[in-house]
Parts: C-alpha cells; sequence; structure tokens
C-alpha cells in the first residue's frame, strides 16, 4: 500500500487546510466543494492537510498526482510545491496519491478549446478561464497534452506556501511570536533566535487552526530549486536498477499470467489447450473477453504455454487490410466530409484560380506506441476491493471501468499508480488492464500480474492514424499567394473517448491540430480536416494531431517557398505574425548559422516549425549524402516555454522529442495485414537508434506563456528532415517512412 | 542447476531452456534487468556474463557458462560504478526502463576498449533501444566514464 494510503488509513493525518472549498483551489471561482481524496478512513473530525501536502511524525510527502513516464512530471510537480514549501524535494517522499476528482486537469481541456493558441483576445481569454467548469464537471485526472507543467505551476506552488505559512502561524501560536517575525528553510520554521522548529513537531498543532490563506506566490528571483539545475530525484534509481516500475512488483502468493487476444474485430471460435495445460507451472488457462490468458508459476511459462495453445478466431467482415485505410483516407477528401475548417483567410479559391496551381498528396503512416516497458497490470481481487497496480495516465477511467467490469462500487477499486517505462501516449488506454482484471476475477484473493509479450504489443497497439492530405497552392512575385490544404483522418478523440468513456459530439481539433493554427500571415490560406471513417481504432501518440499534421505542413510550405525562390527560414519568419514564434525563428537561424537550404555538394539543410500544444518549436535538420545512405549530420532546435522550471530536463524533452520524431520520419511504418499489424517486434520497427541519432543543439526560450514540452519538439522534425534531404538531393518526398525512398546510412 | 549471479551462488530448479532473463526477474527476484522484446533487438536485458555483455531474454539457463553480473552487481545507489556514476551526472534517464541495458553494455564496451571513439560507441551501443531518444547523454556519459576509467 503506498505511503499516503498507509497514512490515511493510520489516521496520523495533520491538517491546517481543509481541502473542501480549500487551499488548493482557493484562487478558483468555483466552491462547489471537491472531494477530500484522504478523508475515509479518517478518524471523525480529522481533516487532511490539503491535497498535495502530508507531514507525520516521520516525514513529509508530497502527491504528485500527474502520472510519470519519463517527462519528469512527477519530480516537477514535487519541486513546485517544494520551492514554497521550503523543503528539500530529494528528502521528501513523492508519491502519486489516490485517485480523486481533487486532482483535475485544467490545463488540458483548455488545450482543445475551438481558439487559437496564440490568441489572448478577450473571448478566448475567457474561454480559456471558462475550462475550468467542464474540467471539473468530467473531473478528469487525466496525465497528458503537455499539461502537467501549466496545470500544476499555480495550484501546486501555492499548496506549498500555503501549508508552509500554516506551519510558521502553528510555531507562532506555540511560541508567543507574531507569524511575521518568522522565517521557514530546509523543513524547519525558524525563530528569531535562529531556533528551528522540524515541521514535523508542528504538523499536529497545525491540523488544528484555520489555514492560512493569504499567501503570495514567490517570484522566480527567489525561487530556490525552480529554474535552476537540480538532480531529479529518481535520476539514481533508475541508473541503478532500483527504479521499480509496475512490471518489477511482486507479491507473496503471486501469479503470472500473460495473453493473447484477437486480432481487430475477431472473437474466440475454438481453443485447443489441453497441452498448454499439462505444462510445466500452468496454473489455468483462462478465457477473456476476445482472448486466451494462461496464469503460471512465472512470466516465462506463461507465455511458453500460450504459444502451445492453438486458437481459431472467428473474423468478422470488418476490413482487415492497409489498403481498406489508404482507401477510407481518399473517399474522405472525395466525400468532403468536413469535420472542420479552423483556417480560412482571404479568398482561396480565387487565389488559386489566378494562375498556376501547384499540386501535392502527402500521407503518414500509422506509427505504434511500443514504450519499452511491455504493458502490464497487477490486480488482486475479492468480494468488496479489486486492488490495481499498473501505471496509467487515467486513473479515473480505471476506476469507473473496473467498477463496472467487476460490479463492485467504485469505492472499492483501488488504484496504485507506478512509475512508468514510456509511453508515448499508449497509457492513456485501458485494454490491459481490464484483460489483468478479468484474470484476477479466476483467482479470487491471490494477486496476478500480467505482462503482456512485445508481440501483443503490437498486435494489439491504437496507433496514430495514417493519414492523407492534399495541398493546393500559388506562389507569384516572389511570395506565397494561396495555401489550401486538406487532410483526411479519422478521429482519435472519438475513438479514445469511446474506448474509455464515450463518444464525445462535435468536430475534433486534434485533425487539424499543427496545421490549422499556425501563426502565419499567407494572405489566402485554409486548412480543411476531413473526418475520415475509423478503419483500425487510433489513440494520441506523442504530439497527436501534429504529429503527422506538422509533416503535412511543414513539407507543403517548404515546397511552395521552394517554387518561389525564397529561403525557407527567412520565409518563415516574414509569414509569421505571432511576436513570440518570430523570436524562436530567429534564435533558430543564430543557434545554426542558416545561410540557406544549399550546404555543399550532396549537403542539405531543412527546417520547420510547428506551434503545438501552446508552445512554438522550430528546427534545422543537416543531412550529408554518403556513400553508405543518408546521414544526419546536426540537428538544432528551440522551443519557447515561457519559463524554464527545469532546465536539464527541459533539453532532454526538447532533444528526445526531436530524435522520437526523427527516428520514426525515417524508419518507421504500422501496415496492417489479416487484421494485425505486419510489425511485430522491434527488428521490424526500429525507430532511432544512437548510430542514427545526430548532435542536436537546443534553446529554450522564455518570452511566451508557461507552457510544456513532453510534445512539441516532436511535429518539426520530419519535415525538417524532408526538406533537408530535398535540398540535399532535389528529392522531394511526399510519404512517411522515409526509407520506403531513400536509404539511411 | 547451479547458477553464479553477483558472486553468489543459487541452486536453480528450472527448465534448462528458461532464458537467463527470466531467472533473474521471477525466480531470483533481481528485477533490475529488463524484458523489452524477448528477441535481442532492443538490449534492455543486457547483462555480463564473465565480463562479456550478453543479451539474457537469448542465453538459456542451461547454456550460462560463466558468472553472471547483472545491473545491481555492478554497483549500488550508495557506491555506484564510474559509469552508473557517469549516467547519474549527465542525467541519462528519461523513463529510465532501458538504462540497465545501456549501462551493462556499456561497461563491458569500457572494460574492454579503453576510450573508444564515436564509431566504436555506435556500433556497439546500436544494439541498446531507447524509446525516449536519450543518446545524446549516453554518448557524453560514455566518453565521461571513459576517461573516469582510464585516470582510475
Amino acid at each position: 500500500m503506498s505511503r499516503a494510503g498507509r497514512i490515511a488509513r493510520r489516521g496520523f493525518l495533520v491538517g491546517s487546510v481543509a481541502i473542501a472549498g480549500g487551499v488548493a483551489f482557493g484562487a478558483w471561482r468555483y466552491t462547489r466543494p471537491l472531494p477530500d481524496p484522504f478523508a475515509k478512513g479518517l478518524p471523525p473530525g480529522t481533516e487532511a492537510l490539503n491535497p498535495y501536502v502530508l507531514i507525520d511524525g516521520s516525514g513529509i510527502t508530497l502527491i504528485a498526482p500527474r502520472a510519470d513516464k519519463g517527462q519528469g512530471a512527477r519530480w516537477i510537480q514535487a519541486a513546485l510545491i517544494a520551492d514554497e514549501l521550503d523543503i528539500d524535494p530529494a528528502g521528501a517522499r513523492i508519491e502519486p496519491g489516490p485517485v480523486s476528482k481533487t486532482y483535475y486537469n485544467t490545463a488540458l481541456l483548455q488545450e482543445n478549446l475551438p481558439v487559437d493558441p496564440t490568441d489572448t483576445g478577450w473571448l478566448a481569454q475567457t474561454l480559456r478561464a471558462g475550462s475550468d467548469v467542464p474540467a471539473r464537471l468530467l473531473g478528469l485526472q487525466i496525465t497528458g497534452g503537455s499539461s502537467s507543467v501549466p496545470d500544476g505551476f499555480e495550484k501546486l506552488r501555492r499548496a506549498g506556501a500555503v501549508a508552509r505559512e500554516t506551519l510558521k502561524q502553528a510555531a507562532a501560536m506555540r511560541e508567543g511570536l507574531s507569524r511575521a517575525d518568522l522565517r521557514s528553510g530546509d523543513g524547519n520554521v525558524i525563530l528569531p533566535d535562529g531556533q528551528r522548529i522540524p515541521y514535523t513537531e508542528l504538523a499536529a498543532e497545525a491540523a488544528s487552526i484555520a489555514p492560512v490563506q493569504d499567501v503570495v506566490l514567490r517570484a522566480p528571483s527567489q525561487w530556490r530549486i525552480l529554474g535552476k539545475p537540480v538532480q531529479r530525484a529518481d535520476i539514481v534509481a533508475k541508473s541503478t536498477g532500483t527504479q521499480r516500475y509496475g512490471i518489477d512488483l511482486a507479491f507473496d502468493g503471486m501469479l503470472y499470467a500473460s495473453v493473447r487476444a484477437a486480432p481487430r474485430g475477431a472473437s474466440v471460435a475454438k481453443v485447443e489447450a489441453a497441452a498448454a495445460k499439462g505444462m510445466r507451472g500452468v496454473h489455468s488457462v483462462v478465457p477473456i473477453r476476445d482472448g486466451i490468458a494462461v496464469v503460471a508459476d512465472n512470466t516465462w511459462r506463461a507465455m511458453q504455454a500460450l504459444q502451445e495453445i492453438t486458437i481459431d478466431w472467428a473474423f468478422s467482415d470488418l476490413p482487415g487490410d492497409q489498403q481498406a485505410v489508404w482507401d477510407s483516407l481518399t473517399a474522405a477528401l472525395d466525400a468532403a466530409q468536413i469535420d472542420s475548417r479552423p483556417r480560412d483567410t482571404g479568398d482561396v479559391e480565387n487565389a488559386l484560380a489566378a494562375g498556376a496551381v501547384i499540386e501535392a498528396e502527402y500521407r503518414v503512416p500509422f506509427l505504434a506506441h511500443a514504450p519499452l516497458e511491455p504493458m502490464n497490470a497487477t490486480v488482486r481481487i475479492s468480494d468488496s476491493q479489486c486492488e490495481i497496480w499498473t501505471g496509467t495516465q487515467i486513473p479515473d477511467f480505471v476506476v469507473a471501468k473496473v467498477a463496472a467490469l467487476t460490479g463492485l462500487g467504485e469505492d472499492g477499486i483501488k488504484v496504485h499508480n507506478q512509475m512508468i517505462g514510456g509511453s508515448f501516449g499508449r497509457r492513456l488506454e485501458l485494454d490491459f488492464i481490464l484483460q489483468a482484471v478479468q484474470i484476477a476475477q479466476s483467482v479470487p484473493g491471490r494477486p496476478v500480474k500480467m505482462i503482456w509479450s512485445r508481440e501483443e504489443d503490437f498486435a494489439h497497439d491504437q496507433p496514430r492514424p495514417a493519414q492523407i492530405a492534399r495541398g493546393l497552392g500559388r506562389v507569384a512575385n516572389g511570395r506565397i499567394e494561396a495555401l489550401d490544404l486538406a487532410i483526411a483522418t479519422p478521429s482519435v478523440t472519438t475513438s479514445w473517448f469511446g474506448r474509455v468513456w464515450r463518444a464525445l459530439p462535435g468536430p475534433d481539433a486534434t485533425i487539424t491540430a499543427g496545421a490549422g493554427d499556425q501563426p502565419l500571415a499567407i494572405p489566402n490560406y485554409r486548412v480543411t480536416g476531413y473526418r475520415a471513417n475509423e478503419v483500425f481504432p487510433v489513440s494520441s501518440w506523442r504530439s497527436v494531431g501534429a504529429s503527422g499534421n506538422g509533416f503535412l505542413h511543414g513539407s507543403f510550405l517548404d515546397e511552395l517557398f521552394a517554387a518561389a525562390e525564397l529561403d525557407p527560414l527567412q520565409g518563415l519568419i516574414d509569414l509569421c505574425n505571432h511576436d513570440v514564434s518570430r523570436r524562436v525563428l530567429n534564435e533558430l537561424r543564430e543557434i545554426s548559422a542558416w545561410t540557406g537550404r544549399a550546404a555543399g555538394q550532396g549537403r542539405g539543410r531543412g527546417v520547420a516549425f510547428c506551434l503545438s500544444f501552446g508552445v512554438p518549436c522550430a528546427q534545422v535538420v543537416d543531412v550529408a549524402d554518403t556513400p553508405k545512405g543518408l546521414r544526419i549530420t546536426r540537428a538544432f532546435a528551440v522551443a519557447d516555454i515561457g519559463t524554464v522550471l527545469d532546465p536539464v530536463n527541459a533539453e532532454a524533452q526538447l532533444s528526445g522529442g526531436m530524435l522520437f520524431g526523427l527516428g520514426h520520419a525515417m524508419n518507421c511504418e504500422l501496415t496492417y495485414r489479416d487484421h494485425v499489424p505486419e510489425q511485430t517486434n522491434f527488428h521490424a520497427y526500429q525507430a532511432m537508434r544512437l548510430h542514427q541519432a545526430p548532435e542536436i543543439t537546443v534553446r529554450l526560450l522564455e518570452n511566451g506563456p508557461l507552457r510544456g514540452l513532453g510534445e512539441p519538439g516532436v511535429p518539426p522534425a520530419a519535415p525538417a528532415l524532408a526538406n533537408a534531404i530535398f535540398a540535399a538531393t532535389g528529392q522531394r518526398i511526399r510519404e512517411l517512412p522515409l526509407s520506403r525512398k531513400v536509404r539511411f546510412a | 542447476m547451479e547458477l553464479t549471479v553477483n558472486g553468489q551462488r543459487h541452486q536453480i530448479d528450472a527448465e534448462a531452456g528458461m532464458p537467463l532473463l527470466w531467472v533473474l526477474r521471477d525466480i531470483l527476484g533481481l528485477t533490475g534487468t529488463k524484458y523489452g522484446c524477448g528477441i535481442a533487438q532492443c538490449g534492455a536485458c543486457t547483462v555480463h556474463i564473465d565480463g562479456m555483455a550478453v543479451r539474457s531474454c537469448q542465453i538459456a539457463l542451461a547454456d550460462v557458462g560463466g558468472e553472471v553480473t547483472t545491473i545491481e552487481g555492478l554497483g549500488t545507489p550508495d557506491a555506484p560504478h564510474p559509469v552508473q556514476q557517469a549516467w547519474i551526472d549527465h542525467q541519462v534517464a528519461q523513463c529510465g526502463y532501458c538504462q540497465s541495458g545501456q549501462i551493462m553494455s556499456a561497461a563491458a564496451m569500457l572494460a574492454l576498449q579503453g576510450e573508444p571513439d564515436d564509431q566504436q560507441i555506435d556500433r556497439i551501443m546500436s544494439a541498446n533501444l531507447c524509446r525516449c531518444a536519450t543518446y545524446p547523454r549516453i554518448r557524453a556519459a560514455i566518453h565521461d566514464a571513459a576517461r573516469r576509467l582510464a585516470t582510475g
């Protein structure tokens, strides 16, 4: 059981601040009380300190409700609290806490509002402010959309500040002093004579007084941890093999399991499992919905036994091949299934009719998430309770769906969120968790750890959708006169919400994100999203809509710059109508020493820009054509995230995001045949490896609003590379992966 | 069967064909060694056998012909190996799931090669997949660790 859970159960919790209508949300306008996540199990009259800070006699626990999949979320949440609380976060326990609607995410909903991310007008600001209402109604405790930092920036610091001042007030009352005369530092209240009283000694008294609400958050110049290069708390564990992930858990009496699920649209017709049941260590063969599980006394025996089971699948008449996907996308464009048209400036029709039109069709493939930690969940079920240990970005949905599946009340579902070995959006799904629950139902009272094989992971990913786009453009007099981009894609939002909750009506902003929301003043400029039928289920993949749209838009724009004989970086700067973005482009020109596409015989430079998740990001890629193939020789990336709270990790996120984008652009696609992907493991899905990874020069600017950086580094990478290949070889590649057309060293 | 891991001898009652990876993880409880692909494509399961880096998902228990060292035996949080210390100083890890394997591959390479150049690093370390793409810091940490090891 988690530390927070144990504390709550023992009733040691002391509260200076009631959560109901209280501290964490004191700045918010809606006063309907949120549930106290620690209230249950506490003696009557005891209050939780606040939902983010727990103090007992033995130490301080910071609650970091956003899931950590490697983006450093757990650490930055702790640092935001600790900087105001005046403690060393490395010395505190950092825990995900229980599932509670108290930890809802406002920033994520803001990102999906129908206003431009750069629009600072009254209406846009009002809509963003108002997004607190639906977020709270939905109560989404969700990790995604590069939102953990903007969501937590105010409320986590405020939680730390209120806790600090309340502890000081408790000390002031004990000593007969004024709070204004006290200071705090390193987990202590410091009296005027220098005497130090540890927070842990003051906790009980702090619990009995009214919280100090009138706190003033510190200016950045006063920050001790934020903005400084510090060592993340998980770094030592992750360098010594001592970090525990969900897949590493062990309990007394635990069983192990693995599964094989039906291909898309199929169900189990007949199972021959006699041989498997007789194998050493096999406990049982368990039918689950649309699949079979083996329960055994270790993982390998479960996986081995699965291979000895013969399953006949009953296929539906749903299409199962890749061609059906391309046909569906083409049909969506032709049938004008318009989902949204977020950009419609000038008169595109007339501008295109005025002269020669440049026309191009682009395609991007399905991409698998394939995080390195295979999907896994450990579950123990009793008559009244279902405990789940897993890494998830959507704990509320886990509770709701498991409650429905088991018939237990939501109060009986306990989720213990784990450190996650990569996600890229994969842990926004519930499939593997619901399987593990079904398996655990077959062995009540015993914990079962279910681990997918890597083959199961590739077979049952819900990938980033394939897309087709048609670009029409016209250039004249050395400038772009018109750009008309039509993008066809299935809706990841509809697909995903349909699986985890219920399908939502209305247009899907992700269909055009990264293309229809770019701060460019093209005189006649139109971007239209067409909703294609979903042939295979699709999902959010790091940077979501912008992951594909960044390539479609950034590549076609480069074609038009080339046709107009414009320098592409100067062209972007000249078109840019957003000051924060323009400064990103100028900085990129500076650090890359940009003088143009040309870089000598067999060499070329490409540039691309994409504003996604509110972050303008621009990148330059240098390529050289060598006897062994094309090689990326250097790369440069600039982004503006408003305030750099964790400089060491921010650099890693931008560099890693760009390399993630480059690796998939070069090497990866998921193609379906007979209802399953043809790529079954990493031999057929190489992504980025060290020998192809260039040195990257990274710069972070702080001119815009505070934003997160888990995703915005991805979208410009693919077009910058394709544009560099055009510069080096003259070949314009309009289809990913690029390795379909060129060879990489 | 007898197996020596991190200097400790164990009697293992398991099938001869069980991969070393699962003996380590599920029987000995040494979970620092990771399962990632099961077909020697990702390197997350890399351990040393008599100092050589091997993919433990591909070595059957009966074929283990030497002493096994896992990430837990290379160094500890209190006393990290120089390669681990370089990984800590450069803050290489993002999700961290591949890093046990990366560190074991790098440590074996450095024990043999002294101060490898970038091409040697490419050749050996490209067998280890990092989905977060921490490669620039992996390369920097290897060069740093090589210098530390050279100067003792």
